[in-house]
Order: structure tokens, then sequence, then C-alpha cells
């Protein structure tokens, strides 16, 4: 239609509406994620403070404290259990594998960013590919070395382990902030009267702390999730991380003590997602970096 | 014609020959011995009988592999295994992409949405697991209480107990918890996507569908292959979603290779026949990075 | 003993020759300038003289000592690259102190010459800032402060005026060379702006191809380019070459004058300039045309403003050239200047 014809005021009702409509959609689309994402937890939420002769009774309104709500549950976690000892122990081995992981992934990503080696992409390909390998698989074979080794049923064999799971993917990781720090840098510092590794340790680490906080964040992530390994080497209480103890310990026989579950959930879970909150936008340019330069 | 360089030893420090060597090695010969030595003795493990009453190492040629092979409960394993992972992504890719394109945009109160989507993923899995195992009980499910209130059953679902609904049970969970590193990784991909684009279809007139679908989503198709690739190897090479969902029960109807390598090798102490079945992850793995990399590779368009 | 002296200096990439076989040799104090197109091997060259790259063959000395093998920091040079390099997470101060720092000298020694260096080039209100919070031209200056604490013997520079914007580049050319002047560094400056050399130079290297096609002052390579690169490299508008059946023969746009207008008409060789485009720049004519018979090659004429002389376009005027101004070169480009003869 020409243009001089256009019903121009009824055009602009029609995207008023079309745009008002999308916000109505945006909108909607993500309380619906948000409930979807948040429903079992919400549950946990409500359920830790409930009594049991309120929560145990099956017709029951679940989402109204018929009877008041109480801590007894969150007394029963922390005094009765080993849950603190179960997050210290986390806590303890993501330190531990940090250090490590850092130790040597640093001068690993380096070396694959910068010198200029001739097998250095297919090191990276190759770096990827170990990633790949699961505990999933490696776990039997893995428990036989870590009894002969004698690290059974305590701390050091997850220390000893968990690097082979973050070493490869902090290494991509640091391999793409690397190569975001311009050479220029590194060769004045040399002209400048520094070695290659003092270039290094004055000019170029201090750029890369970006980096070295999302290797810190994976390090930890990883001690407070990874099962499998968990699991296997250590069965004995006092040794279990937040993982394996609370799904393991809060059992006796056939008895789930639910609430003390879920407030242990609970507990655990928010501060890491807040934690993971704060760093989000720092970890999603680490990784498109690394992802964009293979 | 291959460069030669002239160097003298006096200065270490910046030969970077010398300097790959220091900064390489540590790190991978930590992750040979720690890695390459495991993977081959689970490999050499699988053709002995090798068990924790047992721990000798006696080559018994296939026979092991036959066991486990001759076992139903392994075939249902292997099939459960590569089901559930693409099921669960297949959910993934959708949500996880209409995700992405609301979390990009902006509106009141999104980092209360950011922080809850994002807390399937960010809480640790066997913790998150806990929460379903409780709001998926038997008997005091609030699903199915609400479901009662409105008429549409009598009886509880068994969300867990019949072999049917455990195994959809386990997919959603799994979509549940993927959903969300997905979506950050397409978010990643949308941002990428360059301005003069999107202003380009404007002008051109395309519609908020018709953009997503002839603009959007094939741009995105690297980025999604890539999270695909994530989500599946995450969902094969997890254990735990599904040990404390459901142990691989009822009667074996939800294991899967990990959960079973792991109660045949560990809790059985069969660890010959639990390397073997372990063993199987490996071509599914390697087989799906293959083809979703072929995909992705070919549909490079940035 | 010059302070900087390369013998046969050779560099390989693989199958790419970046540098090939140079011999160079720079006076004491003097300001040589590397002048090339992009990929000449002008900033290889520089880099191996640093110590960033190693070369496949030659010898560098600096001194008279040979430094092969020796890392940047052993060779106590002064660099200033094109983006200046700043650390990011340090203070101007900081900055300026590095090279000193690295030497190990003490705190208490630092602080006088940095500020020396920063009263040098008029930075010492910024010392407390940081790089991000600097305009190019303070950028630039921090650079060179930085560059020039610790006194080095020799200074290089690659293409350091490059970022910035036109304006800003004419005064840094300006500071830069009054400041070489009185501290009287050797200095060897990378560029591939001919105006710049030409402007800065003692002498200027020019280079193509990983060769230094000639080594002169800019009198030398403007008046008596030694090949047909280096004439049409240098100068702006470039140098008119015409073909002969046995050789080529040039002049500049601003030689190519009408007849009459020159003195001793004698000594000129007559020309028949068909004018295509005029351009009026104010100062000076542009005239864009062909000589008869080289009807296919491009010649420029430039005549000052103080010839009046109206030109008509799409007609054939009458020029010259005086017969000393012409070049002679061989027809594989690898001329040599023959005598000038009458055609």
């Amino acid at each position: 239609m020409a243009w001089r014809d256009a019903d121009i005021p009824s055009l602009q009702r029609r995207a008023k509406r079309r745009r008002r409509l999308g916000r109505v959609g945006l909108y909607t689309s993500a309380i619906l994620f948000s409930f979807f994402a948040v429903f079992p937890f919400s549950w946990a939420l409500i359920s830790m403070f409930k009594q049991s002769s309120d929560l145990y009774v099956k017709d029951n309104n679940p989402f109204w404290f018929n009877l008041a709500p109480t801590l007894e549950h969150l007394r029963l976690l922390f005094v009765e259990t080993n849950y603190l000892t179960f997050i210290r122990n986390s806590f303890v081995v993501g330190l531990a594998v940090t250090l490590i992981t850092l130790t040597l992934a640093l001068p690993l990503a380096y070396a694959l960013a910068r010198l200029r080696l001739r097998w250095g992409e297919r090191m990276g390909i190759a770096i990827f590919l170990v990633y790949l390998i699961p505990p999933t698989l490696l776990f039997i074979p893995m428990t036989r070395v870590i009894n002969t080794l004698g690290l059974q049923e305590s701390l050091w064999s997850l220390i000893v382990v968990y690097p082979t799971i973050t070493i490869p993917i902090s290494s991509w990781l640091l391999m793409g902030f690397f190569k975001g720090i311009p050479m220029d840098i590194e060769e004045q510092a040399m002209v400048d009267g520094q070695s290659r590794i003092g270039a290094i340790a004055r000019v170029v680490l201090p750029l890369m702390f970006p980096g070295i906080v999302a290797v810190v964040v994976f390090a930890f992530t990883l001690s407070a999730h990874e099962f499998i390994y968990a699991l296997a080497f250590n069965k004995s209480s006092a040794v279990k991380t937040i993982a394996t103890g609370v799904p393991t310990e809060l059992v006796r026989g056939d008895v789930f003590f639910w609430q003390s579950l879920q407030a242990a959930v609970i507990i655990v879970a928010i501060p890491i997602a807040l934690v993971f909150n704060a760093f989000l936008d720092r970890f999603i340019k680490g990784f498109t970096m690394g992802a964009v330069k293979g | 014609m291959t460069s030669s360089t002239l160097t003298r030893d006096r200065y270490l420090a910046d030969n970077p020959k010398f300097l790959a060597g220091l900064f390489m090695s540590p790190a991978l010969i930590y992750i040979i011995a720690l890695v390459g030595f495991p993977f081959v003795l689970a490999i050499i493990y699988a053709f002995t009988d090798i068990s924790t009453g047992n721990p000798e190492l006696n080559f018994v040629g296939f026979d092991t592999f036959r066991r486990v092979l001759d076992d139903p409960v392994f075939r249902k394993a292997l099939w459960n295994t590569f089901w559930f992972a693409t099921l669960a992504n297949l959910v993934v890719v959708v949500l996880a992409t209409a995700l992405a394109e609301v979390l990009t945009r902006d509106f009141r109160g999104k980092w209360l949405v950011r922080f809850l989507v994002l807390l399937p993923w960010v809480a640790p899995v066997s913790l998150a697991t806990i929460t379903w195992l409780w709001t998926l009980d038997s008997i005091f499910s609030p699903i199915d209480w609400v479901l009662r209130q409105f008429g549409l059953i009598t009886e509880n679902m068994y969300w867990l107990g019949r072999p049917q609904l455990a195994m959809w049970s386990i997919v959603i969970v799994q979509a549940w918890r993927i959903v969300p590193l997905a979506a950050v990784i397409v978010m990643a991909g949308l941002v990428a996507i360059p301005d003069e684009i999107n202003d380009a279809v404007a002008v051109d007139g395309a519609g908020t569908w018709r953009r997503m679908f002839q603009v959007t989503i094939p741009l995105l198709a690297p980025i999604i292959a890539v999270a695909v690739l994530f989500g599946v190897i995450l969902s094969i090479s997890d254990m735990s979603l599904v040990y404390v969902l459901t142990r691989g029960g009822p009667t074996h109807s939800t294991q899967v290779l990990s959960t079973w390598a792991f109660i045949k090798g560990i809790e059985g102490g069969a660890l010959g026949q639990g390397a073997a079945v372990a063993l199987f992850l490996l071509p599914v793995l390697v087989g799906i990075t293959a083809v979703v990399l072929r995909l992705a590779r070919r549909r490079e368009v940035l | 003993m010059a302070v900087v002296e390369v013998r046969g200096l050779t560099k390989h990439f693989g199958d790419v020759i970046a540098v090939d076989g140079v011999d160079l040799r720079s006076e004491e104090g003097e300001f040589l300038v590397l002048l090339g197109p992009s990929g000449c091997g002008k900033t290889t060259l520089l880099r191996m003289i640093a110590g960033l790259e190693q070369p496949t063959d030659g010898e560098i000395l600096l001194g008279g000592e040979n430094v092969i093998g020796l890392p940047p920091r052993a060779r106590r040079v002064a660099m200033v690259f094109q983006s200046y390099a700043l650390y990011p997470h340090m203070t101007v101060a900081n900055n300026i102190a590095f090279p000193l720092r690295s030497q190990g000298m003490p705190a208490a020694e630092r602080g006088p010459k940095v500020k020396w260096a920063a009263e040098l080039f008029g930075i010492e209100r910024l010392l407390d800032r940081r790089p991000r919070q600097l305009s190019g031209g303070e950028r630039q200056r921090v650079a060179l402060a930085r560059a020039l604490v610790r006194e080095p013997s020799v200074f290089l520079l690659d293409e350091p005026l490059s970022n910035l914007d036109a304006k800003l580049r004419a005064a840094a050319r300006d500071d830069l060379m009054e400041f070489q002047r009185r501290i009287g560094i050797t200095t060897i400056y990378v560029t591939h702006d001919q105006v710049e050399a030409m402007g800065m130079g003692d002498r200027i290297a020019v280079m193509n191809q990983g060769k230094v096609r000639q080594l002169g002052t800019p009198e030398d390579v403007y008046h008596n380019p030694s090949d047909v690169f280096v004439a049409q490299f240098i100068g702006s508008p470039p140098m008119n070459l015409l073909e002969t059946p046995e050789f080529l023969y040039g002049f500049r746009p601003e030689q190519l004058l009408p007849e009459g207008i020159a003195s001793g008409e004698a000594d000129r060789m007559s020309l028949t300039f068909h004018v295509n485009r005029v351009e009026y720049l104010g100062s000076e004519r542009y005239l864009y045309g062909h000589i008869r018979g080289h009807d296919e090659t491009k010649v420029i004429a430039m005549l000052p403003a103080t010839v009046s002389l109206p030109i008509e376009v799409d007609r054939d005027h009458k020029f010259s050239v005086a017969h000393s101004q012409l070049r002679f070169f061989e027809r594989r480009d690898r001329g040599e200047t023959i005598p000038a003869q009458p055609l």
C-alpha cells in the first residue's frame, strides 16, 4: 500500500499491542521458568521447618504450617550429625585442589597460549579430550590406585584425584585468558630488564586475576559437587564431603530424616548460588574466549 | 626450510624450549599418571576376573565381557544411558534457548529470576536430587496432594516407584538440572550476535518469531551444539542423579551404565565386570561428541 | 665503534624470508629510520636488535659486542612499541620505575630518577594516575619516560606515532625530535610513513622484501634513489617513471615544468604533456595526465602557486625537465643510476 494511504494510527495501535503482548509474554516466561526451577527447593524450604506430626500426615495441606514451624530439625542437623564436618571437608579439599590446579594449569596454559609450539593446537584438543574421560569410567581402577597408595578413607584421596578433572578444563579456560593479554606488554617487560619468567610473574599474572578467580570458583564447585570418587574412596563419616555425606548420613536404616535432609540442602545451596551469581559475568567472558580460540 | 636459532645456555629463564618443558611437564605428567594409567588399567581389568575377593589379575579373555553383555540389566542400562541423555537434552535445547532469550532482555526483578533459575545447576547434584527425592515421595509428594485436591487422581502417582514414571522422572530432573548451564552457554552466543544483524532484521521488518527462526537460531547453531555437547557429556557422565533418586530401580528399570558399573564394581565387588560396564561409556561419549562437533563445524556461520 | 651494527642478518620464518642478509651500521647519536611498506622486514629487524627474535644467521653487535643469544634484558636497549605497552595495573610512576626495579636499583635511588624522567617529558603531575586515565599523547610520553629512565645507549621505536590522530602526530613528532637532539641518544625508528621518515631521519634505510634498498640521508634517497622501488616509495606523489625499450627514466613531479618557466632551456628535455585533470590545492597545483609517446603511463606534475600560468584541461602542453634532474634505471627494477644521456 502506498505510504500516504497507510492508516498510521491503527498501525501504531497494533504495534503497541504487539509490544505489550511481548512484555506480557516475557514476564510470563520469566515467572514460569523461575517457578519450575525453584519448585523443589521451595518445597524443601517449607518442609525443613515443619513438625513431623504436621508433615507426615498425608492429607494435610503441605504448603501451610498447620502446626507452628520448628527449628528442631536444624538442631538435629547441626548437633547430632557430622554436617559441619562435611562442610569443612569440602572446603579443605576445595582449597587444596585450587592450589594444586593453579600451580599446574597456569604454566601449562601459558605454554600453550604463548610459546610457539608446533603441536600446540593438537595439545589443546588432546587436553579437551582428556576432560571427556569421565570419573564414571575411571573410578574402579582409580579406587585400586588410591588403595595402593594408602590414601583411602582420607581427604587426600580426593585432593590427589580431583585435579585430574580441574586441570584440563582450567588449562583450557586460562588459555583463553592468556591469549587476551597482548604480547606487547610481556615483551616490553623483557626489554625493560625482566627475564621471561619475571615478565610473566610481574606483568602477566596480575592481569590474569579474572581467570584465576574462575578457576577458584570451579575448583570449589567441584569439591562440593563431585560424587562418585567421594563415594568410592571414603566410606567413613568423618571424611565425607557435602555431596556424599548428606545423602548417606541422614538415613538410619529405612528412616529418612527428611526435614533435616532438606535443611542440609538449603543451607549449602543458597550461599553457593549467591557466590556464583556474583561471578557469573566474569565466568562468561572466560568461557567464550576459550570456546572461540579453541 | 626450518628456522634455526642461535642461543646461549646461560640465560635459561629466557630459553623458550626450556620454559616450554618446565611449564608443561608437571601438568602433563600428573594427567598421564592419574588419568592415562587408570584408563589403561580399566581396559586391563575388563579382560580379567578381578574382584575384591580375588584381587589377582587373571586374564580371561572376553569372558568378563560376555558375562556383562549377557546380563539383561546391562542391556537396559545401555539403552537407558542413551535414551535419557537424548530425551533430556532435546528438552534442554528448547527450554534453554527460550530462557536465554528471556535472560538477555531487561526487566524488573531480573537478578532474582537469574538467581532462581541458576539454582538447579549451582546446587551440588546429589543435594538437588535429594529435594526431588522428597518432592516425588510416594506418600507425601506435594504434587500428588495438589492433583488429589483437584480431583485428577485418587491414588498417588508413585513417581519413582513405577518403572515408566521413574524413567520420565529421571529425564525431567536431568533436564531441570542442565537447562541453566545450557542457557548460560546460549546466552554467550546470543550476546555475540553483532548488533548490526539485529538492526538489519528490524529494518527489514521481520517480526519476533520470524527473527527467531530464520536468523537467531541458525546463527546460534554452533553455540547450541556446544551446549548440547556439554549437556550430553554431563548426562552420561553423571552417576549421582540416578543413584540418589532410584538406585537404578525399581527393579533395575532406571539403571544406567554409570550406576550399574558402581553397583557391580564397588558395591558388588566384581571389579572386572564393573570396569567392563564402565568402558562402554567411551564409545557412547566419543560417538556423540564426534556427531555434534561435525554438525557444529558444518554450520560454522560466524 | 658503532653503537649498533648488524652484519648479514637474516631471519626465516619457515619458508618466508623476512630479513635477507642486512648490513647496517649506525652512527653515534644519529636518528636512523627504517622505512618500508608492511612486510618489508623493518619491524623484524628491530625486534632482532632488541632480542625479541632470534636471527637465523648473521651478527648483531651492540657497542662492538656480539649479542646473539642474549635475551633482551642483557642487551640494555630501550624500546617503545606501537601500542606503548604501558602496564595497566601500575601507576605511571611505577611504570617508569619498572626498568629500574628490574635492574635491582634500590628505592631511594629510583625516586629521583623517576622524577627526572617525568620532568623531561612534562608528566610530573600524572605520576599517580593509571594508564587508562591518560590520553594518547600522555601515554606516549609515559612510554618515552619509561624507556629513557635508565639512560640506555640505544633507543628503539616501533611506529610510535601511528596510534595518534593526525593533529597530535605533528606535535608529537616535534617533541620527539627535539628531545632526541637534546639527549643525543642513538635512535632506530621504524615507520612506513615516508613523510615521517624524511622529516625525522638523519639517515634513512629504505627496505623492501627483507633487504635494505638504500641507506642514505633524506637528500640522497630523494634525489638519487638507487632503484625504482626507492624512487617510487619516497616522495608524494611518487616519481614519474617512463619506459623506453632500453631503460626507464624518471623525474619528480615538481621537476616537470611548463616550457619557458625554468631558465636554461638548452639543458632541458622537452616533453609534450597532455593534461587530463587539474587539482587546485591552494599552495600548489597537481596536473594529472600523460606524456605523448608514453600514453599508458600516468604522469603527475606539481606546479607551485607562484607559477600562475593557466593550464587548460584536455590539451597538450609543452613541458620540460632539466637533464641533470633525470634519473635512469635498468628495466628489470634493479636499477643503478647511469649518467644522464640525451635521448
